[in-house]
């Protein structure tokens, strides 16, 4: 499959460039580049990958820090701001000033007709303040601080993205449930690595009667559609097994497909390099199997596999928040943006407090930035290859 | 040709038989069976049970299964040739009475969104090929990537709340209510086509818009190859120099996916049956998976993958019509 061209200049004309510029610099004729650095050239060009590439360091970072972004505690309750949409914020003062961003406090009244809680805005302003107070958590689980990005005094409540049915912020949730969405994807492809590099690696440089073998496995367990085999997988881990536990079951089952994209990328490229004159020769001189394997054939695949590896996530984080949804995945008190969106089950909740749905929104992105990151590794991973 | 498609099915046997052993193992996986969970709801209910054990035995008897895994597989697997698949313990009938209908409107929709996927790709793909780079390029590909990201469910549950906003009434089920438990006719029928195109939007999604990108590059890796440049100079019409040429050689990508675009279209519609309450296999299964019905859940699983087994024969069929080379090879 090509992928798609996005630069309407020839991209090799921009790599020569720079090359001959550095032979320049060295002053002589002859440009040198490793293959590490003609990948990165050739990655650098993907303006779209390159930036998807800061923006999900970026989510990582928030959630590593997820109780510094966080603005409320999401195991404090607070029934009076149930289902309360998310907060205005302000920038102009009831003197028409443009001010620094502030909220107002919120006023609950039962609607008699639909019996709903209905919520207005009160006169009192309190600005945003960045750095804030707030509850009490430990950084990195070493030492105990209260000290948030932003946050708003006591007397108010800044929902960026509105509360759920039980007054917790949905931002807070998103930013904590990061954690688990994000390293489930992660934790599930280096598991698929694991998995896919062994087998498809076995599969490739032996070939024979183990290869058939394992390549019939793989086909196998790719005719199985993957939700419901998923399905089956999820339903039967037992109720009472602790949340941690679930966690690492659900990683492993979404690697149980995961591994045998990666087998295939695995097994062609070693099938391939075996042929390399290289690969002859150092069996000529002696070289055992492993010393090839290790010198030869995995080297020159590693650039492919972490390719088809960043492919791979997108497919895990949709996986785990669709079993999440489902109520068979990971479930409360595990914050999850699947266990977030359980609560959008139902049309009237969505109908009547669309921001529940705000956690899909950031699996969206992910998965996009995922996509875009993916297809620029692999455009890179092939540095000699030339692009039409 | 015949030879070709022989051996073909008969690889796929072995394929089965595994595909059988595997399924019934998953279903096996979970601690404790359907009869402990009847006998734990049983104490709910009576307080107490004098003798366990005698029960358990009586239950067993009566649905005659045993604890053993391996006589509980043989005896499932040895009543498919004549179409018998166990008995469904939780609905308390045979499993072949239950499942047929609700595979028949899998496939039905399988099959209906595999036929919207190749369509709207093969065209999108010739067009958006032929005018790189313009505005509706662009659109087809910021709508492509958005439809990989977006999960099946979520968009489910997007257009049911756009429906609610815009019809005032949400989308789900596939019939009409004076349908819903008429028998089949030509009118039912018809019904079920007004309420299909919402899930084969969903599933088919994602599937059309990798499909768009596979044809999209092909075409072009083709269009300015000499062959084409022949076919324009000796006078070919434009529709012609690309229906004829071209086109024919990007077509065998696009049919070699549809082999593994099945399972993803099975699994998807899973999924989105759930949501949107489809009389199709994805909630019956989730249900028969939750209450331990063995037969019934490792019978819908095999099912399912048997559906893409088919599948992919049939794409590798067609594919051998379509290329010569693979078919002498």
């Amino acid at each position: 499959m090509t992928s798609q061209t996005h630069l309407e200049q020839s991209p090799d004309t921009e790599l020569n460039q720079t090359l001959s510029a550095q032979a320049e610099d060295n002053g002589s004729d002859i440009a040198y580049a490793s293959k590490t650095k003609l990948m990165w050239l050739r990655f650098k060009q993907h303006k779209v990958a390159l930036f998807s590439a800061i923006m999900i360091i970026l989510f990582y970072l928030v959630a590593i820090f997820a109780d510094l972004i966080a603005v409320q505690d999401i195991n404090k309750y607070a029934a009076k701001y149930k289902y309360a949409p998310p907060s205005a914020v302000h920038w102009v003062n009831s003197e028409g000033d443009f001010t620094w961003p502030f909220i107002h406090d919120l006023k609950r009244e039962l609607n008699m007709e639909t019996l709903e809680f209905e919520y207005t805005e009160g006169d009192k302003e309190f600005p945003i303040r960045f750095l804030h107070r707030g509850y009490e958590y430990r950084v990195l689980g070493l030492f105990k601080t209260d000290i948030h990005l932003f946050g708003v005094d006591d007397g108010a409540a800044l929902f960026l993205m509105g509360s759920d049915k039980l007054g917790r912020d949905v931002f807070s949730k998103i930013v904590h449930g990061a954690r688990i969405s994000l390293s489930i994807g992660l934790i599930g492809v280096l598991l698929s690595l694991v998995f896919g590099v062994v087998l498809g690696g076995i599969s490739g440089f032996y070939g024979g009667k183990i290869d058939t073998f394992i390549q019939r496995l793989i086909e196998v367990l790719m005719s199985f559609p993957s939700i419901p085999l998923w399905m089956a997988l999820a339903a039967s881990l037992p109720p009472q097994w602790s949340p941690i536990f679930v966690y690492f079951m659900i990683t492993l089952i979404l690697s149980v497909i995961g591994w045998t994209g990666i087998a295939r990328v695995v097994r062609g490229i070693v099938m391939r390099l075996k042929e390399e004159k290289y690969t002859e020769a150092a069996l000529l001189s002696g070289a055992n199997n492993f010393y090839i394997i290790r010198k030869h054939l995995l080297p020159g695949a590693t650039s492919f596999v972490i390719a088809q590896a960043t492919l791979s996530i997108p497919a895990m984080i949709i996986a785990e928040t669709s079993l999440s949804f489902l109520g068979i995945g990971l479930r409360p008190p595990v914050v999850s943006w699947g266990v977030l969106l359980q609560e959008a089950q139902s049309i009237e909740v969505i109908a009547n407090y669309p921001w529940i749905l705000y956690p899909s929104f950031f699996v969206i992105v992910t998965v996009l930035f995922f996509n875009f990151l993916g297809d620029g590794l692999r455009d890179a991973a092939d540095p000699y290859m030339n692009r039409a | 040709m015949f030879s070709y498609i022989l051996r073909r099915c008969l690889i796929s046997i072995p394929t089965l038989i595994i595909i059988s052993i595997v399924s019934f193992v998953i279903i096996q996986i979970p601690p404790g069976d359907f009869v402990d969970a009847y006998i734990s709801e049983r104490l709910v209910i009576d307080g107490s049970i004098n003798d366990v054990d005698a029960l358990r035995a009586s239950i067993q008897a009566e649905l005659g299964i045993s604890d053993n895994m391996f006589v509980n597989y043989f005896k499932w697997i040895s009543g498919f040739p004549q179409g018998d698949f166990g008995y469904s313990f939780q609905h308390q009938k045979p499993v072949q009475d239950l499942i047929w209908g609700k595979l028949g409107l899998t496939f039905l929709i399988t099959f209906v969104t595999l036929i919207f996927t190749l369509v709207t790709a093969f065209f999108t793909g010739i067009f958006t090929s032929l005018k790189p780079y313009t505005f509706f390029d662009y659109i087809v590909s910021f709508f492509g990537f958005l439809g990989l990201a977006i999960p099946n469910f979520l968009l489910a549950l997007l257009l049911m709340y756009l429906s609610l906003d815009w019809f005032g009434t949400p989308f789900s089920g596939l019939f009409s209510p004076e349908y819903l438990n008429a028998p089949w006719s030509f009118a039912k029928f018809m019904d079920a086509m007004k309420h299909i195109w919402i899930p084969v939007i969903v599933v088919g999604t994602a599937g059309t818009a990798s499909k768009i990108r596979i044809m999209r590059a092909t075409m072009m890796d083709e269009l300015h190859k000499p062959y084409v440049d022949t076919a324009r100079s000796k006078g070919l019409p434009a529709y012609k120099v690309i229906l004829k040429y071209p086109v024919r050689h990007a077509v065998n990508p696009l049919a070699s996916t549809i082999g593994w675009m099945l399972p993803e279209l099975v699994s998807g519609s899973a999924i989105v049956a759930i949501v949107l309450s489809l009389p199709t296999t994805g909630p019956y299964l989730l249900e028969a998976l939750r209450s331990q019905d063995m037969y019934l859940a490792g019978t819908f699983l095999m099912m399912l993958a048997v559906l893409t087994i088919i599948g992919t024969l049939i794409s590798d069929i067609l594919i051998a019509l379509l290329d010569p080379r693979i078919r002498l090879a």
